[in-house]
């Protein structure tokens, strides 16, 4: 329980640091930015949404610690501010309009990536010195070390353009609007294999390396001799001696990773226009629009901080150590 | 120090990795004076690779061979700064924390966790477009975002070394907290700081283009990051002139590779379990003896 409260602890300070940090950028920044942003929006903008850029950038004339509370109190009933890009929608809508499907790709490539290369790392370590113990490693390093984004325009083009074997953008087809139909989750699907395949290709060496290394550690000691020398059958021991252990480092990986993942697939939708955070966070640079821009900031970190809880809470499940008193 | 630059050129994959480096760097420092202007309006816009342009043509008519070669300077500066700045960071507070362990250990070991928890890409989008574009907002927003696992790496080692004799024995003699810290904990920590560095400078390389990709950084100068802006800019993908990205985008993966190589070679020369593996991988090979899944012992 201490070791959930710690974690919780934790995260509270991370998100409060994050409200904190998203509230004075804007009011202590070099180069005013506001004054940049009137000047450009000036008789484009209607007056109420330079009032709503006002009150983001704390022009509202009131002493600071007034404006943070009322900034808080704002944030504890989701308002987050309007967007000048998609003015005169409210950010929390715009950004409403994207988690889904950040939420569905991001999800699946992790789910993919970890299992799939946990498993390959497993099974290498089993092959130790085997053909694919030598070349799988080095082959998916070199993988790794091209840009997520990379990547993801190689196979867009290779695949989607040159062979035409897949969607070239967007979540789902034009002519097809979001529901629980047989027709658009396939449609869906096909959209979704080629971005997310483009973040399983890029992540899988690293799950792939570490399982190994743990797993190989994790062979070579005692408890993993007695259980050959009890005679027990290798998949038992393989299983449910040596992987079982072996997986600890991976998870705790998993809740570093996040960040990383959630990173990567902000700029794979970028490439395919893939409707999530990620192409909204371009929108937002493009239109220098400050209030979505910070909106994104604190849900994406939000997420990530309860995505490391659910890692936690699987974790303690995984490892009673956690749960000793 | 003199050892394990031995021991590096000795070992298989640093040395190829240290080659490519060197070869990147080399690139970066003198081939700028060997190729055309990349800004200059050379040939039609979107020509494929010819006699006259190796790499073809950008979208905007200038020579992909030299964008990518001029690219590489403003590129590596940027990451070797970022990888020295974020590592030189990370190991004065992990060391400082380490050593201390008591309110300023606590302190410090929290910013490390939050630092680490928050998703690097989303903050580091929010304060670059705030600042002026350019390449030092660049390399101070990835030193903000990324020093923080180094610090936790050098901050358990500092505590494992805390209760080593000659520390206490430095304590003992009256030495300062200072020189405890530099003279005493932090050589013994050169292979520990060598894979920070390696591993702070490839997040460099790949957070940067990342970030001048989504146009945070400056449109207009020529960098590996900018290369590719421009590249999805001008359609590339669309037109099918692959030219425009594969060159810029190889020069990432190669300059990341011969980083992760040398990794593996300090791993191999820090941890001899590994190095007696891979000695043994190779004498089975020449044996053609099948392999058992028994921990190797290599006496040589």
């Amino acid at each position: 329980m201490s070791y959930l409260l710690r974690r919780l602890g934790l995260y509270a300070v991370a998100g409060f640091a994050a409200l904190t940090l998203n509230f004075f950028l804007p009011r202590f920044m070099p180069g005013d930015p506001a004054a940049a942003l009137f000047g450009r929006f000036q008789g484009r903008l209607k007056p109420e949404a330079l009032e709503a850029l006002r009150q983001a950038f704390g022009l509202s004339g009131e002493p600071l610690w007034r404006q943070y509370l009322t900034y808080l109190s704002d944030l504890t009933r989701g308002e987050l501010g309007v967007s000048v890009a998609y003015f005169p929608e409210p950010v929390a809508h715009v950004i409403g309009t994207g988690v889904g499907w950040t939420l569905l790709l991001a999800g699946v490539s992790v789910l993919v990536a970890f299992v799939l290369g946990t498993g390959l790392g497993i099974w290498l370590a089993w092959r130790r010195g085997s053909f694919w113990d030598s070349t799988l490693p080095p082959l998916l390093a070199l993988l790794g070390a091209f840009p997520y984004f990379w990547t993801a325009m190689a196979l867009l083009f290779l695949l989607g353009f040159q062979m035409g074997w897949f969607p070239l953008r967007h979540a789902h087809s034009d002519h097809l609007s979001p529901a629980w139909t047989f027709e658009f989750v396939w449609d869906a699907w096909l959209h979704l294999i080629l971005p997310a395949f483009t973040l399983v290709f890029t992540t899988l060496g690293g799950w792939m390396l570490s399982m190994r290394n743990n797993m190989v550690a994790e062979l070579g000691s005692d408890y993993v001799k007695l259980a050959r020398a009890k005679g027990l059958p290798e998949g038992r021991i393989m299983w449910a001696y040596a992987a079982r252990n072996a997986l600890l480092p991976n998870v705790t990986g998993l809740g570093m990773a996040l960040g990383f993942v959630v990173s990567g697939a902000l700029l794979t939708e970028v490439i395919f226009s893939y409707p999530g955070v990620g192409y909204l966070m371009l929108q937002a640079i493009r239109a220098q629009d400050y209030p979505l821009m910070q909106g994104l900031f604190l849900m994406i970190t939000f997420a990530v901080l309860l995505a490391n809880f659910l890692v936690d809470l699987a974790y303690q499940r995984l490892d009673p150590r956690t749960r000793a008193e | 120090m003199t050892g394990l630059w031995q021991q590096l050129l000795d070992n298989r994959k640093s040395r190829l990795g240290l080659m490519l480096l060197v070869a990147a760097v080399g690139i970066a420092l003198v081939g700028p004076f060997f190729v055309a202007d990349p800004l200059a309006y050379l040939a039609a816009p979107h020509a494929p690779p010819s006699w006259k342009h190796w790499l073809g043509t950008t979208g905007q008519g200038q020579d992909v061979l030299a964008q990518t070669v001029v690219g590489a300077r403003p590129t590596l500066l940027v990451a070797f700064l970022v990888g020295s700045c974020s590592t030189l960071v990370g190991a004065g507070l992990g060391l400082l924390a380490g050593y201390a362990k008591n309110k300023t250990d606590d302190l410090i070991n929290l910013l490390i966790n939050v630092f680490l928890v928050m998703p690097g890409l989303p903050l580091a989008v929010v304060i670059a477009a705030y600042l002026p574009a350019g390449p030092v907002t660049i390399a101070l927003v990835l030193i903000v975002t990324g020093w923080a696992w180094t610090a936790r790496v050098i901050r358990s080692q500092a505590y494992a070394l805390t209760d080593k004799d000659f520390i206490l024995a430095a304590k003992v003699i009256g030495e300062p907290a200072w020189r405890i810290l530099w003279v005493e904990m932090l050589p013994n920590m050169g292979s520990l700081l060598m894979s920070c560095w390696i591993g702070n400078t490839v997040y460099a390389i790949g957070a940067q283009v990342g970030l001048e990709f989504l146009g945070l950084g400056d449109v207009s100068a020529v960098t590996w990051g900018t290369n590719l802006y421009w590249a999805t800019n001008d359609s590339a993908l669309l037109l099918g002139s692959w030219w425009t990205f594969v060159p810029t985008g190889l020069s990432i993966a190669l300059t990341g590779f011969s980083l992760t190589l040398l990794t593996f070679g300090v791993d191999e020369i820090t941890n001899p379990g590994l190095a007696a593996e891979s000695r043994w991988r190779r004498y089975l090979r020449t044996k053609n003896t099948p392999t058992s899944p028994q921990t190797p012992v290599v006496r040589s």
